[in-house]
């Protein structure tokens, strides 16, 4: 039944990309070790990629390879190590009585209701519009993002190299300051 | 064809749950840091999945910006970990009660 609505290929891309995405998710909760989470979190970066080209997002697929994958996770790692984080000591005690009940309930109730609407909503048939510039076709998807980028979204995209600057000079200033009080004591 | 666009989003809306509850539960900062950026994954898939369904760019270059704001965050989050845990040794958010009234 399925089978014959999709085509084989992209059931198994959706679900090497969910099972991916899911182990990894998985993992990041359950690891001890900082260090295996960081990496189960690469596994579910991948996933997100590998979801992304399945929908025709080829450079935003390369962007997270490159940026989540080989920076933000690599600068988690560096962080780890360098601070010699070992195993979590304070997972297992439970300041807050219920804690995690309530947060898995909390999550169980947004999770089902996103799904509840989904399932109630009309608009997530599957089917493209039939209106406007499909982003398969035509022109290749990076030539289309950056057009996009270039002309409709250029104030944003201005203002995200000042917010890129601001977090530099701010994450210097948080490293120098600390190492001057620790001079002056 | 391609598979339906409500199964990336139901997959989008387990991650984010996911990453909600690890950030609700569990106590070093780091771990929640990785927590958030699950939840900003979650919803850039969605985003993606919506730019699919509707035809629309503006739906990936909305990822675009996401993914710039999450790369800042974490730039300017672990350099406040770093710091914290220069004062402090330990980044278990427990142990930071010093602003509580």
């Amino acid at each position: 039944m399925i089978a014959t609505a999709y085509a084989v290929p992209s059931i198994l891309v959706f679900v090497t990309a969910a099972v991916l995405i899911v182990v990894g998710a998985l993992g990041v909760l359950a690891v001890r070790n900082p260090v295996h989470a960081a990496l189960s979190l690469i596994l579910t970066l991948f996933g997100v990629a590998v979801a992304f080209i399945a929908q025709s997002a080829d450079f935003l697929a390369a962007v997270q390879v490159i940026v989540y994958a080989g920076a933000i996770v690599v600068l988690f790692l560096f962080v780890i190590m360098f601070l010699g984080v070992g195993f979590s000591r304070h997972d297992h005690v439970e300041p807050l009585v219920g804690q995690r009940p309530l947060a898995a309930l909390g999550v169980a109730v947004t999770v089902g209701g996103i799904i509840a609407l989904l399932a109630s909503s009309h608009w997530v048939t599957g089917a493209t519009s039939a209106s406007g510039s499909s982003l398969a076709t035509g022109t290749g998807n990076v030539h289309q993002l950056g057009t996009a980028v270039f002309t409709t979204y250029l104030y944003a995209f201005e203002a995200t190299a000042a917010l890129l600057v601001i977090a530099v000079v701010g994450a210097v200033i948080l490293a120098r300051r600390e190492r001057a009080t620790e001079e002056a004591e | 064809m391609n598979v339906p666009a409500a199964w990336y989003l139901v997959l989008a809306a387990v991650l984010f749950g996911i990453g909600a509850y690890g950030l609700l539960t569990r106590r070093s900062a780091l771990i929640m840091f990785m927590c958030v950026e699950l939840m900003l994954n979650a919803v850039n898939l969605t985003f993606v999945t919506f730019a699919r369904t509707l035809s629309d760019i503006g739906g990936q270059a909305s990822v675009f910006f996401v993914m710039v704001v999450a790369a800042a965050e974490v730039t300017v989050g672990l350099g406040i970990v770093v710091a914290v845990f220069r004062r402090r040794h330990s980044t278990s958010v427990d142990e930071l009660t010093e602003m509580k009234g």
